[in-house]
């Protein structure tokens, strides 16, 4: 069986050699693991504030949303765009539009692979985090582990497709890695990275949740965090909006490969 | 000198030439500047809701640091990220030999090679935010606390950059490392809120290891005449010792350069 071009032995191939890859570069990604650190500094200040403790977390459940949210943003972190731009104007993008296989395929092969490359890395940085924080350690069950992991991927394959659309821009103007500012923008300030959704006005908090960005880190966050949430509501939500990206996507991609020249024709 | 004035002439004029040619991404820029002004604010008045104080900072003052943030932040995009943000690309195709070739000084070509004008709005807007959350949270400023004040932004600067210099020179070691600077991007990022915010452990980082707080903190505070104007002392103790750094440790790292594959 095959989808877009991708059978099992494929997909295996594709994983294994991005894998190999990027352990290449495991300083680097190391690196970028570090520079997430900003849930942390965000953390210190609530915790330090009025404010803070106005938001009705009690103990340690606000340590925990933000190192929740720390690993949620570590395993869903998503650079299509700047892959795909990369390729297309080096032009390696036209042999793989040559191939059977779907070229997004590969991309989402690099970013699984970079992700299994990043997990010792996060692990640690939340070892450290408990070592400095000790009360805020909590082992959470299986089940939630599971949940977590789902609503994880779920948010990585929101963020992937979202970029992807700006991506299959690039078909029409070549520096259009320019728009993924504007969808970053929205993201780091409603995604719940700087505070959780609870503590935004009720106004705010109403239209932000027609956004998919409360979805992508707060939800999987609250979910880990073993925080008071509506699981299967958010699951929804999130499946209906890869319902909705998904075929336009796929749209916007076949438009754009029709429009495709290559670079230099 | 004269030399490098005109080089400076030219380096820019081209920067310019090139950034016209992408006038759309320059409304994007602008868009997505204005928008991240908005989400800081926002974010910012959180701490705020229900009459709340941030460590005995007013919203105005909050709003004062926010501004210097800003200003900073639009010169990081403008000057800073373009040029050293660079470096590891000259490193790992080994065009740094013809950058040390050239009869100009190379900390000086490499630190202002071009310039990004989309980010030049930010400088402005964040100037703006400067001086009107000062006046509206009352700051009584006169001809000398102005020039004070513009004096320990220009060591702020100073400081800011060389900073970013000695992170951006170790690429002559660490070529594979090249995002180092986000890491940098990400700490210096809390200097949105005053520093007295921060939990003691923090702060002491903030003010003596990676001195964020002479950024922002400071500033504001002598801005709003909470500091004394002796303050300008430390500040320029602070970016003579680092700017000092980073012009040897520059020195020192080119000893270790040896191009491109070899």
């Amino acid at each position: 069986m095959k989808l877009a071009g991708l059978s099992y032995q494929v997909a295996r191939s594709l994983l294994s050699t991005q894998y190999a890859y990027m352990l290449e570069y495991r300083a680097e990604i190391a690196l970028w693991a570090l520079s997430g650190l900003l849930p942390f500094i965000m953390l210190s200040l609530w915790s330090n504030t009025q404010a803070g403790l106005d938001l009705g977390f009690k103990g340690f459940e606000l340590s925990r949303y933000f190192l929740s949210a720390f690993l949620v943003r570590q395993f869903s972190v998503v650079w299509v765009v700047y892959a795909f731009e990369e390729d297309a104007l080096l032009g390696r993008l036209s042999p793989y539009l040559l191939q059977p296989l779907h070229p997004l395929w590969r991309y989402a092969a690099s970013h699984l692979a970079e992700q299994a490359t990043r997990f010792p890395f996060a692990l640690c940085i939340a070892g450290i985090f408990f070592v400095i924080n000790p009360g805020a350690f909590w082992l959470p069950s299986l089940w939630i582990l599971l949940l977590t992991w789902l609503a994880t991927l779920m948010s990585f394959t929101i963020s992937f497709l979202l970029q992807s659309l700006i991506a299959a821009l690039c078909f029409w103007n070549e520096k259009a890695s320019a728009l993924e500012r504007l969808l970053f923008v929205p993201y780091l300030f409603l995604s719940g990275l700087l505070a959780p959704i609870s503590s935004f006005p009720p106004e705010v908090r109403k239209w932000s949740s027609l956004t998919p960005f409360p979805y992508l880190i707060d939800f999987p966050a609250r979910v880990l965090s073993g925080l008071n949430v509506d699981v299967l509501g958010g699951f929804c939500i999130q499946i209906l909006w890869i319902c909705i990206l998904l075929p336009l996507v796929i749209v916007l991609w076949r438009l754009g490969v029709r429009k495709y020249t290559a670079m230099g024709a | 000198m004269r030399r490098y004035f005109d080089s400076l002439k030219i380096f820019w004029g081209t920067a310019l030439a090139i950034q016209l040619e992408y006038q759309f991404n320059a409304l994007v820029e602008l868009i997505a500047m204005f928008g991240s002004l908005a989400g800081s604010i926002f974010v910012l008045s959180l701490f705020f809701s229900n009459g709340n104080q941030l460590g005995g900072w007013s919203w105005e003052a909050a709003l004062t640091v926010q501004g210097i943030y800003t200003l900073f932040d639009g010169i990081t995009n403008t000057f800073l990220r373009p040029n050293l943000g660079a470096i590891v690309n000259y490193v790992r195709e080994g065009t740094l030999d013809y950058v040390l070739l050239k009869p100009v000084d190379s900390q000086f070509w490499l630190s202002v090679r071009t310039f990004s004008p989309t980010g030049l709005p930010e400088i402005f807007l964040g100037f703006f935010l400067m001086t009107w959350a000062s006046f509206s949270a009352g700051a009584n400023i006169t001809v000398g606390l102005f020039f004070i004040v513009a004096f320990m932004l220009i060591c702020g600067l100073i400081i800011l950059y060389s900073i970013w210099f000695l992170i951006a020179s170790t690429t002559i070691w660490f070529v594979k490392t090249w995002n180092a600077t986000e890491v940098l991007r990400a700490l210096l990022a809390s200097g949105r809120f005053p520093v007295s915010v921060y939990p003691s452990s923090l702060r002491f980082i903030f003010t003596f290891i990676l001195p964020v707080a002479f950024l922002t903190t400071v500033p504001a505070e002598v801005l709003l005449g909470n500091s004394p104007t002796s303050m300008i002392s430390s500040s320029l103790l602070v970016a003579i010792i680092f700017f000092v750094l980073s012009r040897l440790f520059w020195l020192f790292a080119l000893r270790h350069y040896t191009s491109a594959s070899s």
